[in-house]
């Protein structure tokens, strides 16, 4: 089933065409890699889908739902979640605040609760509560719970980051560049926490991702794009083998 | 329903701090002067937790908080004096009205200006604030008891001790509730990042112009009991500079921190009116020179403000 379907999908800024009609769908429970050489509209086009860019052309299906004009904040509640290339956690609130700001922001209780302290308060932020540790847990973050996020280490807010956008039990996960900056070691535990997340919580992954042995290891379909254009789609073992994408990463052969 | 929890070590303060205060007012140990100057540091306490809200919480800049402060004034001098109210009990619906009035006023205005940011939003707001001035300056035009710039004269005198520290202990408990819940976590996340916040779910205009009402409605409440404190209101009380002292109070007292404000609403109103009792008449204005420094000094060695420590 597909989960996710983009048709030509269109996005210039001034005279730059960053995204020149891109058509791809995800299919339900798929890692989904989207490569590219820098600046080749990637991350515009994870922009495009969350709606912090609206797109000059094109629609973005979610599940038969037409999200293409809706609100970036709206989406998790449909169940797209993301993370950032660099990172976008609230630095100088605590972990824990982190992972129940995106919980919290489901319907849970109204202004009236609030201010009062019903019932409803104390068993909402409870809940929400619980469910947080459970993810800072799951993410190796416990005993840092009221760190602030600013405090950690970079490969913990990478951590931190992923946590917050499963905590709302997403369908599809979208994830910016999880790798960069990560040695060897750090990108081998990573693909092994992407597995994980993928079968316990039943999310569909679609990734950006230079690291090309992560990519490799983890896809099941790949994506690669170049100025704007999608290049060609196929499994990690087309890709590899494919003269336009060596061509797109190495340069042409000199004749 | 435990609205009290967490605020019973401040309801016990609050109430032997009142019982001390009544003492003193009652027994004439105080003048009725400092009496004065007493209510008024409450009543720009409540009026600078409002600010705190918006500024200090949420991080949007604003300039022009005097001005929903002068419109809580006005309206309350206007409705007190053509409804000839006297009494503290038929004043208080008027007080909360007052505070809606510029709750209304502060969502109409900032629905077009909170999508800017930081410094746009502060030029937006400082001339939201001039606007309010000019039209108070010119208010006699519309309705002759308003004054214009000759003042807003024999305004019944209500506000009294009992009236701001009853007000003053609920809008720090509802403003302490608010900030422990979803609510002020979201203000918070604003703060920080307001891109991550859209896309954690909070919706973010939505909460901006929550924050910014809801301080709004202070200032209106606090702007009602100061109207009905001096019986006299001037339209320079609501410029700029009054909107810069607020300002001023809370980054002293720390942002995000309510208590804070309301300790730095007493140094600060206690340090200017302390000074014209103490300095002679000939050096009295040498305080814009001493405030300054101290300022200064206090953004070297405090850029946290004086209550807040140091972070992590």
């Amino acid at each position: 089933m597909k989960i996710l379907e983009v048709r030509d999908l269109e996005k210039s800024f001034g005279g730059v065409k960053a995204v020149d009609r891109i058509s791809f769908h995800i299919e339900e429970g798929e890692v989904f890699s989207v490569i590219g050489p820098n600046g080749a509209g990637k991350t515009t086009m994870f922009n495009l889908i969350t709606g912090l860019y609206r797109p000059d052309n094109g629609r973005i299906i979610f599940l038969n739902n037409d999200i293409t004009k809706t609100p970036t904040y709206m989406l998790i509640h449909f169940g797209i979640a993301r993370t950032f290339q660099n990172m976008r956690l609230f630095s100088n609130l605590t972990v824990l605040e982190n992972v129940m700001s995106s919980l919290l922001s489901k319907k849970t209780y109204n202004l009236f609760s609030a201010v009062f302290r019903t019932k409803r308060y104390a068993t909402s932020e409870k809940t929400a509560e619980e469910k947080a540790r459970g993810f800072i847990d799951f993410f190796g973050l416990s005993g840092k719970e009221d760190y602030t996020a600013s405090s950690l280490s970079y490969g913990e807010q990478r951590r931190l980051e992923l946590a917050r956008a499963l905590s709302t039990q997403p369908r599809l996960l979208l994830i910016d560049e999880p790798g960069a900056g990560m040695n060897p070691k750090e990108i081998s535990d990573l693909a092994e926490t992407i597995k994980t997340i993928r079968q316990r919580y039943s999310v569909t992954i679609a990734i950006i991702e230079h690291q090309m042995n992560l990519v490799m290891n983890i896809s099941d379909r790949i994506m690669v794009m170049d100025f704007g254009e999608k290049i060609m789609e196929g499994t990690p073992q087309e890709v590899k083998k494919d003269k336009r994408v060596i061509e797109a990463y190495l340069g042409e052969e000199m004749e | 329903m435990r609205f009290f929890s967490e605020s019973r070590i401040f309801l016990v303060v609050s109430v032997s701090l009142y019982l001390v205060m009544k003492a003193l007012f009652a027994f004439d140990i105080i003048s009725p002067y400092i009496q004065q100057i007493c209510l008024y540091a409450v009543i720009v306490a409540l009026t600078a937790i409002g600010l705190n809200v918006i500024y200090g919480y949420t991080g949007q800049f604003s300039l022009g908080h005097a001005a929903f402060y002068g419109i809580g004034a006005y309206a309350s001098a206007y409705l007190t004096k053509i409804l000839a109210i006297e009494g503290v009990l038929p004043f208080i619906p008027v007080l909360v009205f007052c505070g809606v009035v510029s709750g209304i006023m502060g969502y109409l205005i900032g629905i077009p200006i909170l999508r800017l940011r930081d410094d746009f939003l502060a030029i937006a707001t400082l001339g939201f604030g001039t606007l309010v001035r000019v039209f108070l300056d010119n208010s006699d035009k519309f309705a002759e008891s308003l004054g214009g710039s000759r003042g807003f004269v024999g305004i019944p005198r209500i506000t009294n001790l009992e009236l701001v520290f009853f007000f003053l202990v609920f809008v720090v408990i509802i403003t302490r509730n608010l900030i422990h819940s979803r609510y002020g976590l979201f203000w918070r996340c604003i703060k920080d990042d307001e891109l991550a916040a859209t896309s954690v779910g909070i919706n973010t205009t939505h909460m901006k112009l929550m924050a910014f009402t809801y301080g709004c409605i202070l200032a209106g409440i606090g702007g009602a009991l100061y109207a009905n404190l001096y019986s006299f209101l001037h339209p320079s009380n609501f410029d700029i500079l009054r909107s810069i002292d607020f300002l001023i109070i809370v980054i002293i007292g720390g942002m995000g921190s309510i208590m804070g404000t309301i300790y730095a609403s007493i140094i600060w109103v206690g340090f200017i009116e302390g000074l014209r009792i103490v300095l002679p008449a000939q050096v009295l204005d040498l305080r814009w020179v001493v405030i300054p420094l101290l300022l200064i000094a206090l953004m070297i060695w405090r850029p946290y403000g004086l209550m807040t420590k140091r972070r992590r």
